[in-house]
């Protein structure tokens, strides 16, 4: 019977972490560029976060402290499940305080808290192609995208403005990086599309069953694309946060009863927690530390 | 500037295996004029029609287009330059207008995409642009947010030509552009074209099998057989007074028509 | 009051132990076996090991043991190991012409040297259910044939040669373009269109067998149709042999049990050939006949381009067939919708709700 195999440091091996390096590094060289990498079978399945995963797996050493979100929670299923994988696979410490991590995995947000230059944000994505639903045909997208032929996704919004009378995408939200290549976000809500615009982060996308690796270095200009007598604009909500109040976070809506009574929560689970603490010590006065 | 041709193809030859699709065709083809290629099917007219527009390779030959000030070896340019002058300068419009128009999309971003692929993004000047192309091929206004797909064939044709020539191509390319539709249509539909093609001063080389619509619309003729150019010239004279026993007997079964 | 949901760590633990105790199911019957299942659930270990894409019967069936019996999970249980493996040596080619065989069928000539062996195999039998099988103390039923392993003093010289090189000989049919350089593997580069031989061919052999089988009826059909014969089916033995660079000569390291099928297919000829037969290709880690002969229809049916044929058929596109084929990349992404969604959809709600305010619905009232 075979031993059970002890793993490498974050499970993949040296060599493994050395082709997602180069892949990141030649993304980080064309921003918003799909490196194509020969993405490996891990524990979790594919469509899973395995593409974030391995990006996270590549870049992590002893010293950081690792933060993981889905839907903006660190308490989702998913993100507790990819949590306890580097807890046991690389022992890093994990927090769930934004401003504490170095390294964040997250699956459809981007945190509410502003992220600076010691960090790096790792985005799990399920289809990195914007142009895939116009256009079935790989072939024909790597050429699209070489000729800069991006017609065919402002015949899309033109096509929701025709129809809808506004542009009907309000996630994956596609933009254009660093005036070259359109890239989806991965499926962030629209109102999380300014964040990645000159963010002193670095911005990892990682899309392991698709097998593309593509990213947005530091201060890099990112514009959604729109129309000038149609431009781009967020959500927003006529309630606030019924925690915290806030008024500028997205905010997940909680159905209450059968009559359909609703509530509306922020997403950010961290910054709503903090927001509520900082509520706790305005009205309480100063107190000593927790 | 002005008496240079737009086209100049020398020897262009196909050979799929042993047999020559297309054989050592020549031809020039100058700045507002209607060039038509007839013969019958497997005559190798739609292949050369691809070559011309860089579609299909050549085994031997070349085909050289004035861009501007210089002459530019379609096939040996890089095809990022192909799809740029497929997009800009040139048109194509073909037999089946679901050929060349995404069916599921409305008119309007029919005819615009060319103009956002250009870069333009005001969606009320597009919008703008491309109601005024409809009122150029009689189509009518409330049609602009409706798919082809709920179009009747002569309709959609109207809107393929619109979608080519809202960049203000010099050149289109025609693959019997008025086949498959009934005969009251073609006559609106060659009347439209040749409207068109006088007005916007455009090349075209156009494939048909039809001798009345050469007649009516084409300059000057090539005619082909098993692949080679038997005669070429003055449409009227080809017609009337033709010189190759082929071009005879095209031209007799005319008459019967 | 509302409280912000929390307990996700608790929940996950616990639908794992409720898992693990339903996996074992009632104490009173027997926990079965690894080597049970490597032994009496055979045909679903194999079809483990060639979807898992990693040869060891063992931990096969240990991942159908840990499965709870679901082929597509082990399979990605499997997967998932092989991905923690050193990678030693790459062997030589194996040899199936000289394969020690179980079965070596062919539907394209009535007798042919060697024969036709039947060997084990369900296809003639009558799918009357077997209740004897329910009584589980019965005497082992009378054999000729060994129990494990195809006779062993069959030497190579009385293998029987290939339909398919009877059909060479006569210039019926070209012979297979040999492989020059070292053949892609998809698990170090990603694929990449138009896919070569050997790109398709790995991606062929560790595809999920549903998937194949309905692409190759497929072309039964009328979709893509190639008149196929079964020139050939093994099923049997062959030797692995690495080339260690310590000794420079070859050196046998162990054996494989594998299936392979030859299909015939007539090519009508195009403008540049005279007609003759083509073939698709086949293989698979152990007793997989059904997915070799799916493999070998589709594998022809995706040679459209380098023929010069039409193409037209689902099972004919490059792209369709190769990107859907993998079953672990196709479940995980099918299941993954199971996967919280809310914000996205939250999105949406936002959306169609201003939507159909400005399309002039009024929207329900809140209470």
């Amino acid at each position: 019977m075979s031993q059970a195999p002890q793993y490498n440091f974050a499970y993949l091996d040296e060599q493994t972490k050395r082709m997602v390096r180069r892949a990141i590094l030649k993304a980080v060289a064309l921003p918003g560029y799909q490196v194509p990498f020969a993405s490996r079978e891990m524990p979790l399945p594919y469509g899973w976060g395995t593409g974030g995963i391995q990006v996270t797996a590549s870049i992590l050493t002893p010293e950081d402290t690792l933060k993981v979100i889905d839907q903006g929670s660190d308490d989702t299923t998913n993100a507790v499940s990819i949590r306890r994988f580097f807890e046991r696979t690389a022992r890093v410490a994990t927090t769930t305080r934004t401003s504490q991590a170095s390294v964040i995995q997250t699956r459809h947000r981007i945190p509410e808290h502003p992220l600076t230059k010691d960090q790096i944000l790792v985005f799990q994505v399920p289809m990195p192609e914007p142009l895939r639903f116009m256009e079935p045909r790989e072939t024909e997208t790597r050429a699209m995208h070489a000729l800069e032929e991006y017609g065919v996704m402002h015949v899309k919004l033109y096509e929701d403005i025709a129809r809808h009378g506004a542009i009907a995408t309000s996630y994956n939200y596609p933009a254009l990086v660093g005036g070259r290549y359109v890239m989806s976000p991965s499926p962030i809500p629209k109102f999380d599309n300014p964040k990645l615009h000159m963010s002193p982060a670095l911005q990892l996308f990682g899309a392991g069953r698709e097998k593309r690796i593509y990213a947005l270095p530091p201060h890099t200009r990112v514009k959604s694309l729109d129309f000038e007598d149609h431009p781009f604009s967020v959500q927003h909500w006529d309630q606030a946060c019924a925690l915290c109040g806030a008024r500028d976070t997205f905010l997940d809506e909680i159905v209450l009863d059968d009559a359909g009574r609703r509530m509306f929560v922020c997403s950010d689970s961290d910054y709503c927690g903090e927001r509520r603490d900082n509520n706790a010590k305005a009205k309480n006065g100063p107190r000593e530390a927790a | 500037m002005n008496f240079e041709p737009l086209l100049r193809v020398k020897d262009l030859t196909k050979f799929y295996g042993e047999r020559p699709a297309v054989d050592r065709a020549s031809l020039e083809l100058w700045p507002g004029e209607v060039l038509g290629v007839v013969g019958e099917s497997g005559s190798g007219k739609t292949t050369l029609l691809n070559m011309l527009a860089g579609r299909i390779s050549p085994s031997q030959g070349r085909v050289l287009y004035r861009d501007e000030e210089n002459w530019l070896d379609v096939h040996a340019c890089p095809e990022a330059v192909r799809r740029r002058l497929a997009r800009t300068q040139w048109g194509m419009v073909w037999q089946n207008p679901a050929d060349g128009l995404r069916m599921n999309v409305s008119a309007g971003a029919n005819i615009g995409e060319r103009l956002m692929a250009l870069g333009q993004r005001h969606y009320g000047s597009i919008r703008q642009a491309a109601l005024s192309w409809l009122a150029k091929v009689e189509i009518p206004a409330e049609r602009l947010d409706d798919p082809p797909l709920r179009f009747s064939g002569g309709m959609r044709q109207r809107l393929q030509i619109a979608r080519n020539l809202v960049t203000g191509p010099r050149l289109v390319f025609m693959d019997e552009p008025t086949g498959g539709l009934d005969v009251s249509v073609q006559a609106k539909l060659l009347d439209l074209i040749r409207s068109l093609v006088t007005g916007l001063k455009l090349s075209v080389v156009m494939v048909t099998h039809d001798l009345a619509v050469a007649r009516l619309l084409a300059q000057r003729l090539l005619v082909m057989k098993a692949g080679q150019v038997v005669e070429s010239g003055l449409t009227d004279r080809v017609l009337d007074d033709p010189q190759h026993p082929y071009t005879q007997l095209l031209a007799s079964s005319i008459l019967q028509a | 009051m509302y409280v912000a949901v929390k307990g996700g760590e608790k929940a996950i633990d616990n639908a794992h132990s409720l898992l693990a105790g339903q996996r074992r199911g009632d104490p009173e019957v027997p926990e079965i076996g690894v080597a049970q299942i490597q032994e009496q659930l055979r045909l679903g270990v194999d079809r483990v090991m060639a979807e898992g894409s990693l040869y060891d019967p063992e931990l096969a069936a240990l991942a159908v043991k840990q499965a709870w019996g679901d082929l597509v999970e082990a399979a990605f249980l499997l997967r998932a190991f092989r991905t923690t493996l050193p990678r030693l040596a790459v062997s030589l080619p194996v040899d199936t012409g000289s394969m020690r065989l179980w079965r070596r069928v062919s539907a394209a000539f009535k007798d042919l040297p060697g024969g036709q062996i039947l060997g084990p195999t369900f296809d003639y039998t009558h799918r009357l259910l077997d209740f004897s099988l329910l009584d589980e103390n019965q005497a082992p039923a009378e054999t000729k044939a060994p129990a494990h392993d195809p006779p062993r003093d069959q030497a190579p010289a009385q293998t029987p040669g290939r339909v398919a090189a009877i059909l060479e000989g006569q210039g019926l049919m070209g012979a297979e373009q040999g492989q020059e350089a070292a053949p892609d593997d998809l698990t170090r580069f990603p694929l990449s269109f138009p896919a070569s031989r050997s790109q398709r061919l790995q991606n062929l052999a560790r595809a999920d067998e549903g998937f194949l089988l309905a692409m190759g009826y497929s072309t039964q059909r009328g979709f893509g149709n190639a008149h196929p014969f079964a020139g050939e089916i093994r099923m049997g033995r062959v030797s692995v042999s690495i080339v260690p660079e310590e000794l420079g000569f070859a050196v046998d390291i162990g054996e494989v049990e594998l299936t392979e099928c030859e299909m015939i297919n007539q090519f009508k000829g195009s403008k540049t050939e005279p007609p003759c037969f083509t073939r698709g290709y086949g293989l698979v880690f152990g007793r997989g006949e059904r997915k070799a002969m799916s493999m070998a229809l589709v594998d022809r049916a995706l040679r459209a381009r380098e023929l010069g044929e039409d193409i037209s058929a689902p099972a004919q596109d490059e792209e369709f067939v190769l990107y859907h084929s993998d079953n672990v990349e196709a479940q995980g992404f099918v299941q993954h919708l199971k996967l919280p969604h809310y914000v996205d959809f939250q999105s949406e709600l936002v959306l169609v709700r201003s939507l159909r305010a400005t399309a002039g619905q009024p929207e329900e009232e809140d209470s």
